[in-house]
């Protein structure tokens, strides 16, 4: 799959012969997956037909839940489009999920702050901003772990999960707890003028997806037309040398940090201010992972990104209606989204090592 | 205020607490040694958590539960054996995909067993040992699960530094190629080190849901704890004892948490549960800094520094997650 | 045992490492294997190791046909190496060292090994501790570390690959003449090597190659005509050096104490002046990586002063250092000054370091210029981990400042053939002649000689020589290396 998505890039040298090879990779992994997932489906004593048809409808059988298939794919491909940053970079910016949480927590204190006032609008703005600082903040507390400490980005970013996790559950049941009583719910719903404005009938906000697909287009011309993406690349081919080229390398890091947890922190708020109107234990609804997997899948290309991320969107979707109608644990999006991505990656390798060994 | 506060009930909680998480530390410092990153390690732990406990209630055999979860560590290995040292893709990525992935297995399949009863390894003291005065309360009273992981600490020492096979685990960990020039099979040695390591792994899922944490559900106990013994073996030097006695003192950051809870009511509970994660990668911001240059600027001047710098500083095994070049 | 190759091919894609080589060893010869460097000497000889699997071609063990899978096989046939990249592991300890890979016990008994590692030393002439760990050990003391355990594993036949570069004239004799010893004692003894006076010291019989092919044999008393003539086709050229004006003072070591390296850096007073070329000698990781870190600002000191065109620079970063026209580059091109992954024309963008959006067009057309004039073999758009090794130094070169104050080098030369080598130093020699100071570190005793108007000789983290070349001469420098002054 990342073949084809690598090579869309340069159209001219996308020979059919690799186009072709491409279609077959993608076409062996999604067999492998079908395969495992059936056989898992088998294990749980599920019927895999049944189950497969649920996930299609549950993602794509209305308008309304395609609807609800883009609420999920907007934070998927804000976060996603920030790890791009990172992993360009060379650092594996695991601290995404806390990002996005600490996203979440920025915008509803913002929102807090702010109150209903009759400039609602302009608090929801500032609201937003806010959430990605938060986020960028946070980023750049593991990038400091990473550049002045040296604990390594994974573990920087872990610590500070479980530390955000940890907040966000003390705020919903400590300083902002629902009047009365505190409960996993979350905190109190915002006034209505302080949610980002949707279309009613589709339950769908144009101006989040307006800023999601920015965001791609973006990422997209930040990585390839400028300095910023260049020396991301130096850096994260060869930190040494990248000295020698008159490159700062903490610095370099730390500015993808902060681009990263800017946009996961913008997921964050999304979360907080167009979908739940309020902070909830599961704010970030495991994105920022998900979208490490989204990342991998695209083989790091900008424009495969948000294709991958609206696949895992009707899997995450989909998945939703399998506790009610077949009573299986709704974690089978999970599975399939993982296994896809080991599949891919697997398939692509052994194909291009075959290549090589041949020609 | 300091009631309820007893330094041997807190040191017998620590050796059993620790039991699991020295099992999985233990594991992963084996394939580390052998230059492969387990990253899985977190998951892993949660699906054999799942598999032990489901198979042990089902069979009501409670050793039946160890094989099987024991098993389901060393396949999920193998699959990062497979697609790192194999196939050469990143030790990384599988393991973090690998992570996520079991883990969300382990709830799919697991859901319907959620909340049952199931077996419990119930304590087993050894006869005479556990009448001793102070050490029979903290060492020999306890369930068999964690016996093993405590004779599985000297085991894995001598096993590493004492035997043929460990020396020759070393060799591939620091040097794949000079290993390969003495006629060691280097891939062959980092597979078999990671199925092995993530055998012990799958066992401390099963220490978790058949003895600590027992039971199974969502989210189950045991989740975050393969993140900590992933920084734990960095803790420990990629040296079997040191990544042990950090396991024990992770197990002791989590009984004081508890203690603290109780003595400081007004400080909401979820700062004690997080607390000690964030401790643990303190430490290993401060095992990491004793490498750094001012650190050994500074150990320069006082002698005494430079001899506790020279115990804490250890490099990892210089193949770790590198793969073999063939051509 | 007599060992025959016959027309042995080993083809790396285009290129013909071994290109047909018929070659006879026998027993109780020191036999040595003669050529310049990419001749494809190491790679004839790790297929004799079972190292590297040959394209085509057979090998004859006392007539019976060998084809080695890896290096057990050829082990079994008491075939061992010592590798020109020393293959060992520098964390364990000498005793782990000699243990790995011999035939033992599940639970060895140590005290066994260690008596066995002692006896040994003894016979030889070595001075081996056991515990400890290889990575504090010199590089001749590897060497005998692994001649010892090749010895202990009972080998027959001792492939010796480049054993005299980074080592000491003193540990040189006594490797000399243990070899010497192990032939008369019925070994077949092979020595590679690029330098013509190891062979004529200890060989018997030699075969010379020549890219890839052997372009003629000899047997001893040996004639240094022939074999140059064998080696190179023709007489080598004369040297480089024309000498240059020393000008302002460039860079200026005040009491400079450094950690780093093998050995670190201690004592270390030195002053370079523009339009100076200072040669360091020294075995390998004698400090003078240190030195040349700690001149560019990408090691701090730990005590001492370090200056620049007599302005105070110490404590400053790399950048720092850059900006007043230092510029460094390292010994592993592809590990340390290049970056993989980027093309030619990136890495020039990189340097521009102009607006904000990147002007492709224009790097590439800049990128075709360096090209041309530095001969690389190279379009802007290729990855620089597709240009071969003398490609990406002629690469690493063209980025060099146009008018620097001091260049540090670090080996600038190793791996490139001689035709290479001279076409770099001209084109140094150049720069120099323009004010640039330039210094540089080098394991060839003859190629500092060439070029340089000073020679810094390290031993052990000190300087302990400041010398003009033609006030010394290769053998006097050899013995200072090794610490004898
Ligand atoms: N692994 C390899 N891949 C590609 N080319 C190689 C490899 N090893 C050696 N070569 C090439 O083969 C030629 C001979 O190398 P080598 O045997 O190392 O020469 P020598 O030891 O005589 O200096 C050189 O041109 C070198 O670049
Ligand atoms: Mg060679």
């Amino acid at each position: 799959m990342r073949t084809v998505f690598a090579r869309m890039g340069r159209p001219l040298e996308m020979g059919l012969k690799t186009a072709l090879a491409g279609v077959a990779e993608i076409a062996a992994s999604v067999l492998v997956v079908v395969a495992f997932t059936t056989l898992v489906l088998l294990v749980a004593g599920a019927p895999p037909l049944d189950t497969f048809a649920v996930l299609v409808k549950g993602s794509l059988g209305s308008w309304s839940k395609l609807s609800h298939v883009i609420k999920v794919w907007i934070p998927l491909t804000l976060a996603s489009c920030g790890l791009l940053f990172t992993f360009k970079a060379g650092l594996w910016n695991i601290g995404v999920e806390g990002q996005v949480m600490m996203g979440a927590v920025a915008t509803t204190l913002a929102m807090r702050m702010g109150g209903p006032s009759p400039l609602a609008g302009m608090v929801t703005a500032l609201a937003l901003v806010a959430g990605m600082a938060g986020g960028a903040l946070w980023a750049l507390c593991a990038g400091f772990l990473k550049t002045k400490a040296g604990v390594h980005e994974i573990f920087a970013g872990l610590g500070l999960n479980f530390v955000s996790q940890g907040l966000v559950l003390w705020l919903i049941f400590g300083p902002w707890k629902q009047p009365g009583i505190a409960s996993m719910s979350g905190t109190e719903t915002f006034d209505e003028r302080l949610w980002i404005p949707s279309i009613e009938a589709l339950n769908l906000s144009p101006a989040a997806l307006g800023m999601a697909v920015a965001a791609v287009i973006v990422t997209a011309y930040l990585l390839s037309s400028t300095r910023l993406g260049l020396y991301l690349r130096a850096v994260g081919g060869n930190e040494k040398a990248a000295v020698l080229f008159g490159l700062k390398p903490h610095a370099v890091m730390t500015a993808a940090m902060l681009c990263a947890g800017g946009l996961a922190g913008l997921a964050g708020a999304f979360q907080v201010s167009g979908v739940y109107h309020r902070l909830i234990p599961a704010i970030s609804s495991g994105y920022g992972y998900l979208a490490l997997l989204v990342v991998l899948l695209a083989y790091y290309n900008v424009w495969a990104a948000p294709v991958v991320a609206f696949f895992f969107a009707c899997l995450n979707t989909g998945a939703i209606q399998l506790p009610m109608l077949l009573s299986l644990d709704s974690s089978l999006s999970g599975v399939i989204q993982g296994s896809m991505v080991i599949a891919a990656l697997a398939v692509h390798s052994v194909s291009t090592r075959s290549r090589r060994s041949r020609g | 205020m300091m009631d309820g506060f007893d330094m041997l009930l807190v040191a017998s909680a620590v050796i059993a607490g620790a039991a699991p998480l020295v099992m999985a530390t233990l594991g992963e410092t084996l394939t580390e040694r052998a230059g492969v990153v387990n990253l899985s390690l977190d998951g892993t732990i949660v699906l054999s958590a799942m598999a032990a406990f489901v198979v042990a209630s089902l069979s009501g055999s409670l050793l039946a539960g160890f094989a099987v979860s024991a098993a389901v560590g060393a396949c999920v290995a193998a699959l990062v054996a497979l697609f790192s040292v194999r196939l050469g893709m990143s030790q990384v990525a599988v393991g973090f995909v690998l992570t996520l992935m079991t883990r969300d297995l382990a709830y799919f399949l697991g859901s319907q067993y959620a909340r049952t009863e199931g077996p419990i390894s119930g304590s087993a003291p050894v006869p005479v040992l556990s009448g001793m005065p102070v050490l029979g309360q903290v060492l020999f009273n306890h369930s068999v699960p964690v016996y093993l992981s405590m004779i599985m600490v000297a085991f894995a020492w001598w096993y590493l530094y004492r035997t043929s096979w460990g020396l020759r685990l070393r060799c591939v960990g620091e040097n794949m190629e000079a290993a390969y020039a003495r006629g060691i099979d280097p891939d062959l040695v980092r597979v078999v080190y990671t199925v092995a390591g993530g055998a012990l792994v799958g066992l401390s899922g099963a220490a978790f849901s058949l003895c600590t944490k027992p039971g199974w559900g969502q989210p189950q106990g045991c989740e975050g704890s393969g993140w900590i013994a992933l920084a734990l073996v960095i803790f420990g030097a990629w040296h079997p004892v040191r990544a042990a006695l950090g396991a024990y003192l992770f197990a002791f950051l989590q009984v004081m948490s508890i203690h603290f809870q109780s003595w400081f009511p007004d400080v909401p509970a979820q700062v004690f549960q997080v607390a000690p994660f964030p401790l643990m990668i303190f430490l290993l911001a401060v095992s990491t800094l004793v490498h750094s240059e001012e650190a050994k600027m500074l150990a320069e001047r006082h002698p005494l520094l430079r001899i506790l710098t020279r115990g804490l500083a250890q490099a990892p095994p210089l193949s770790l997650g590198k793969a073999r070049s063939r051509d | 045992m007599t060992i025959a190759l016959r027309s042995i091919h080993k083809h790396y894609g285009d290129i013909r490492a071994n290109d047909g080589i018929d070659l006879v060893l026998r027993p109780s010869t020191v036999h040595g294997i003669l050529g310049e460097n990419g001749a494809g000497k190491s790679t004839l000889m790790k297929i004799l190791s079972g190292y590297v699997r040959k394209t085509s071609g057979t090998i004859l063990v006392d007539s019976e046909e060998v084809d080695f899978k890896n290096p057990a096989e050829a082990a079994s046939h008491g075939i061992g190496m010592l590798y020109q990249d020393p293959l060992d592991f520098p964390p364990l300890t000498v005793l782990e060292n000699f243990m790995a890979g011999q035939r033992m016990k599940a639970w060895p008994d140590r005290s066994l090994f260690r008596k066995r590692l002692a006896g040994l030393c003894r016979e030889m002439g070595f001075d081996l501790d056991p515990e400890t760990p290889v990575v504090r050990l010199t590089v001749g003391e590897r060497q005998q570390l692994e001649l010892a355990r090749h010895l202990a594993a009972g080998r027959r036949v001792l492939i010796l690959d480049e054993p005299t570069t980074g080592i000491s004239s003193l540990q040189k004799d006594v490797l000399f003449s243990a070899l010497r010893r192990l032939s008369s004692g019925g070994a077949t003894v092979v020595l590679v090597s690029h330098k013509l006076e190891d062979v004529e010291t200890l060989c018997d019989e030699v075969t010379v190659l020549k890219k890839g092919r052997v372009s003629g044999s000899a047997v001893r008393p040996f004639s240094t005509g022939a074999l140059l003539e064998m080696m190179f086709g023709r007489e080598p050229a004369p040297p480089l050096r024309k000498g240059h004006e020393p000008g302002a003072q460039a860079l200026f070591l005040e009491g400079v104490h450094a950690h780093g390296g093998r050995t670190g850096l201690a004592q270390c007073t030195v002053k370079v002046n523009r339009g100076e070329v200072v040669g360091l000698a020294g075995l390998e990781g004698s400090g003078q990586d240190v030195f040349l870190r700690v001149a560019a600002g990408l090691t701090r000191p730990t005590r001492g002063r370090v200056h620049v065109s007599r302005k105070d620079m110490t404590g400053r970063d790399h950048h720092a250092f850059k900006t007043m026209g230092v510029a460094f580059q390292p010994a592993a091109r592809l590990e340390e000054g290049l970056i993989a992954g980027l093309s030619v024309a990136e890495h020039c963008a990189i340097l521009e370091r102009s607006s904000f959006s990147l002007d492709l067009d224009a790097s590439a057309s800049l990128a075709q210029e360096r090209i041309q004039s530095f001969q690389v073999a190279a379009r802007p758009e290729s990855p620089v981990e597709s240009l071969s090794g003398g490609n990406q130094q002629r690469l690493l070169l063209s980025f060099l400042p146009d008018d620097p104050v001091l260049l540090l080098l670090e080996n600038p030369t190793r791996g490139l053939d001689r035709e290479s080598v001279r076409w770099v130093w001209e084109r140094l020699d150049a720069i120099a002649s323009n004010g640039a100071a330039i210094v540089f570190s080098s394991s060839e005793i003859d190629e500092i000689l060439m070029v340089s108007d000073r020679v810094l000789v390290f031993f052990e983290g000190r300087i302990i020589h400041d010398v003009r070349p033609e006030d010394t001469d290769a053998l006097m420098l050899g013995k200072a290396i090794a610490g004898r002054v």
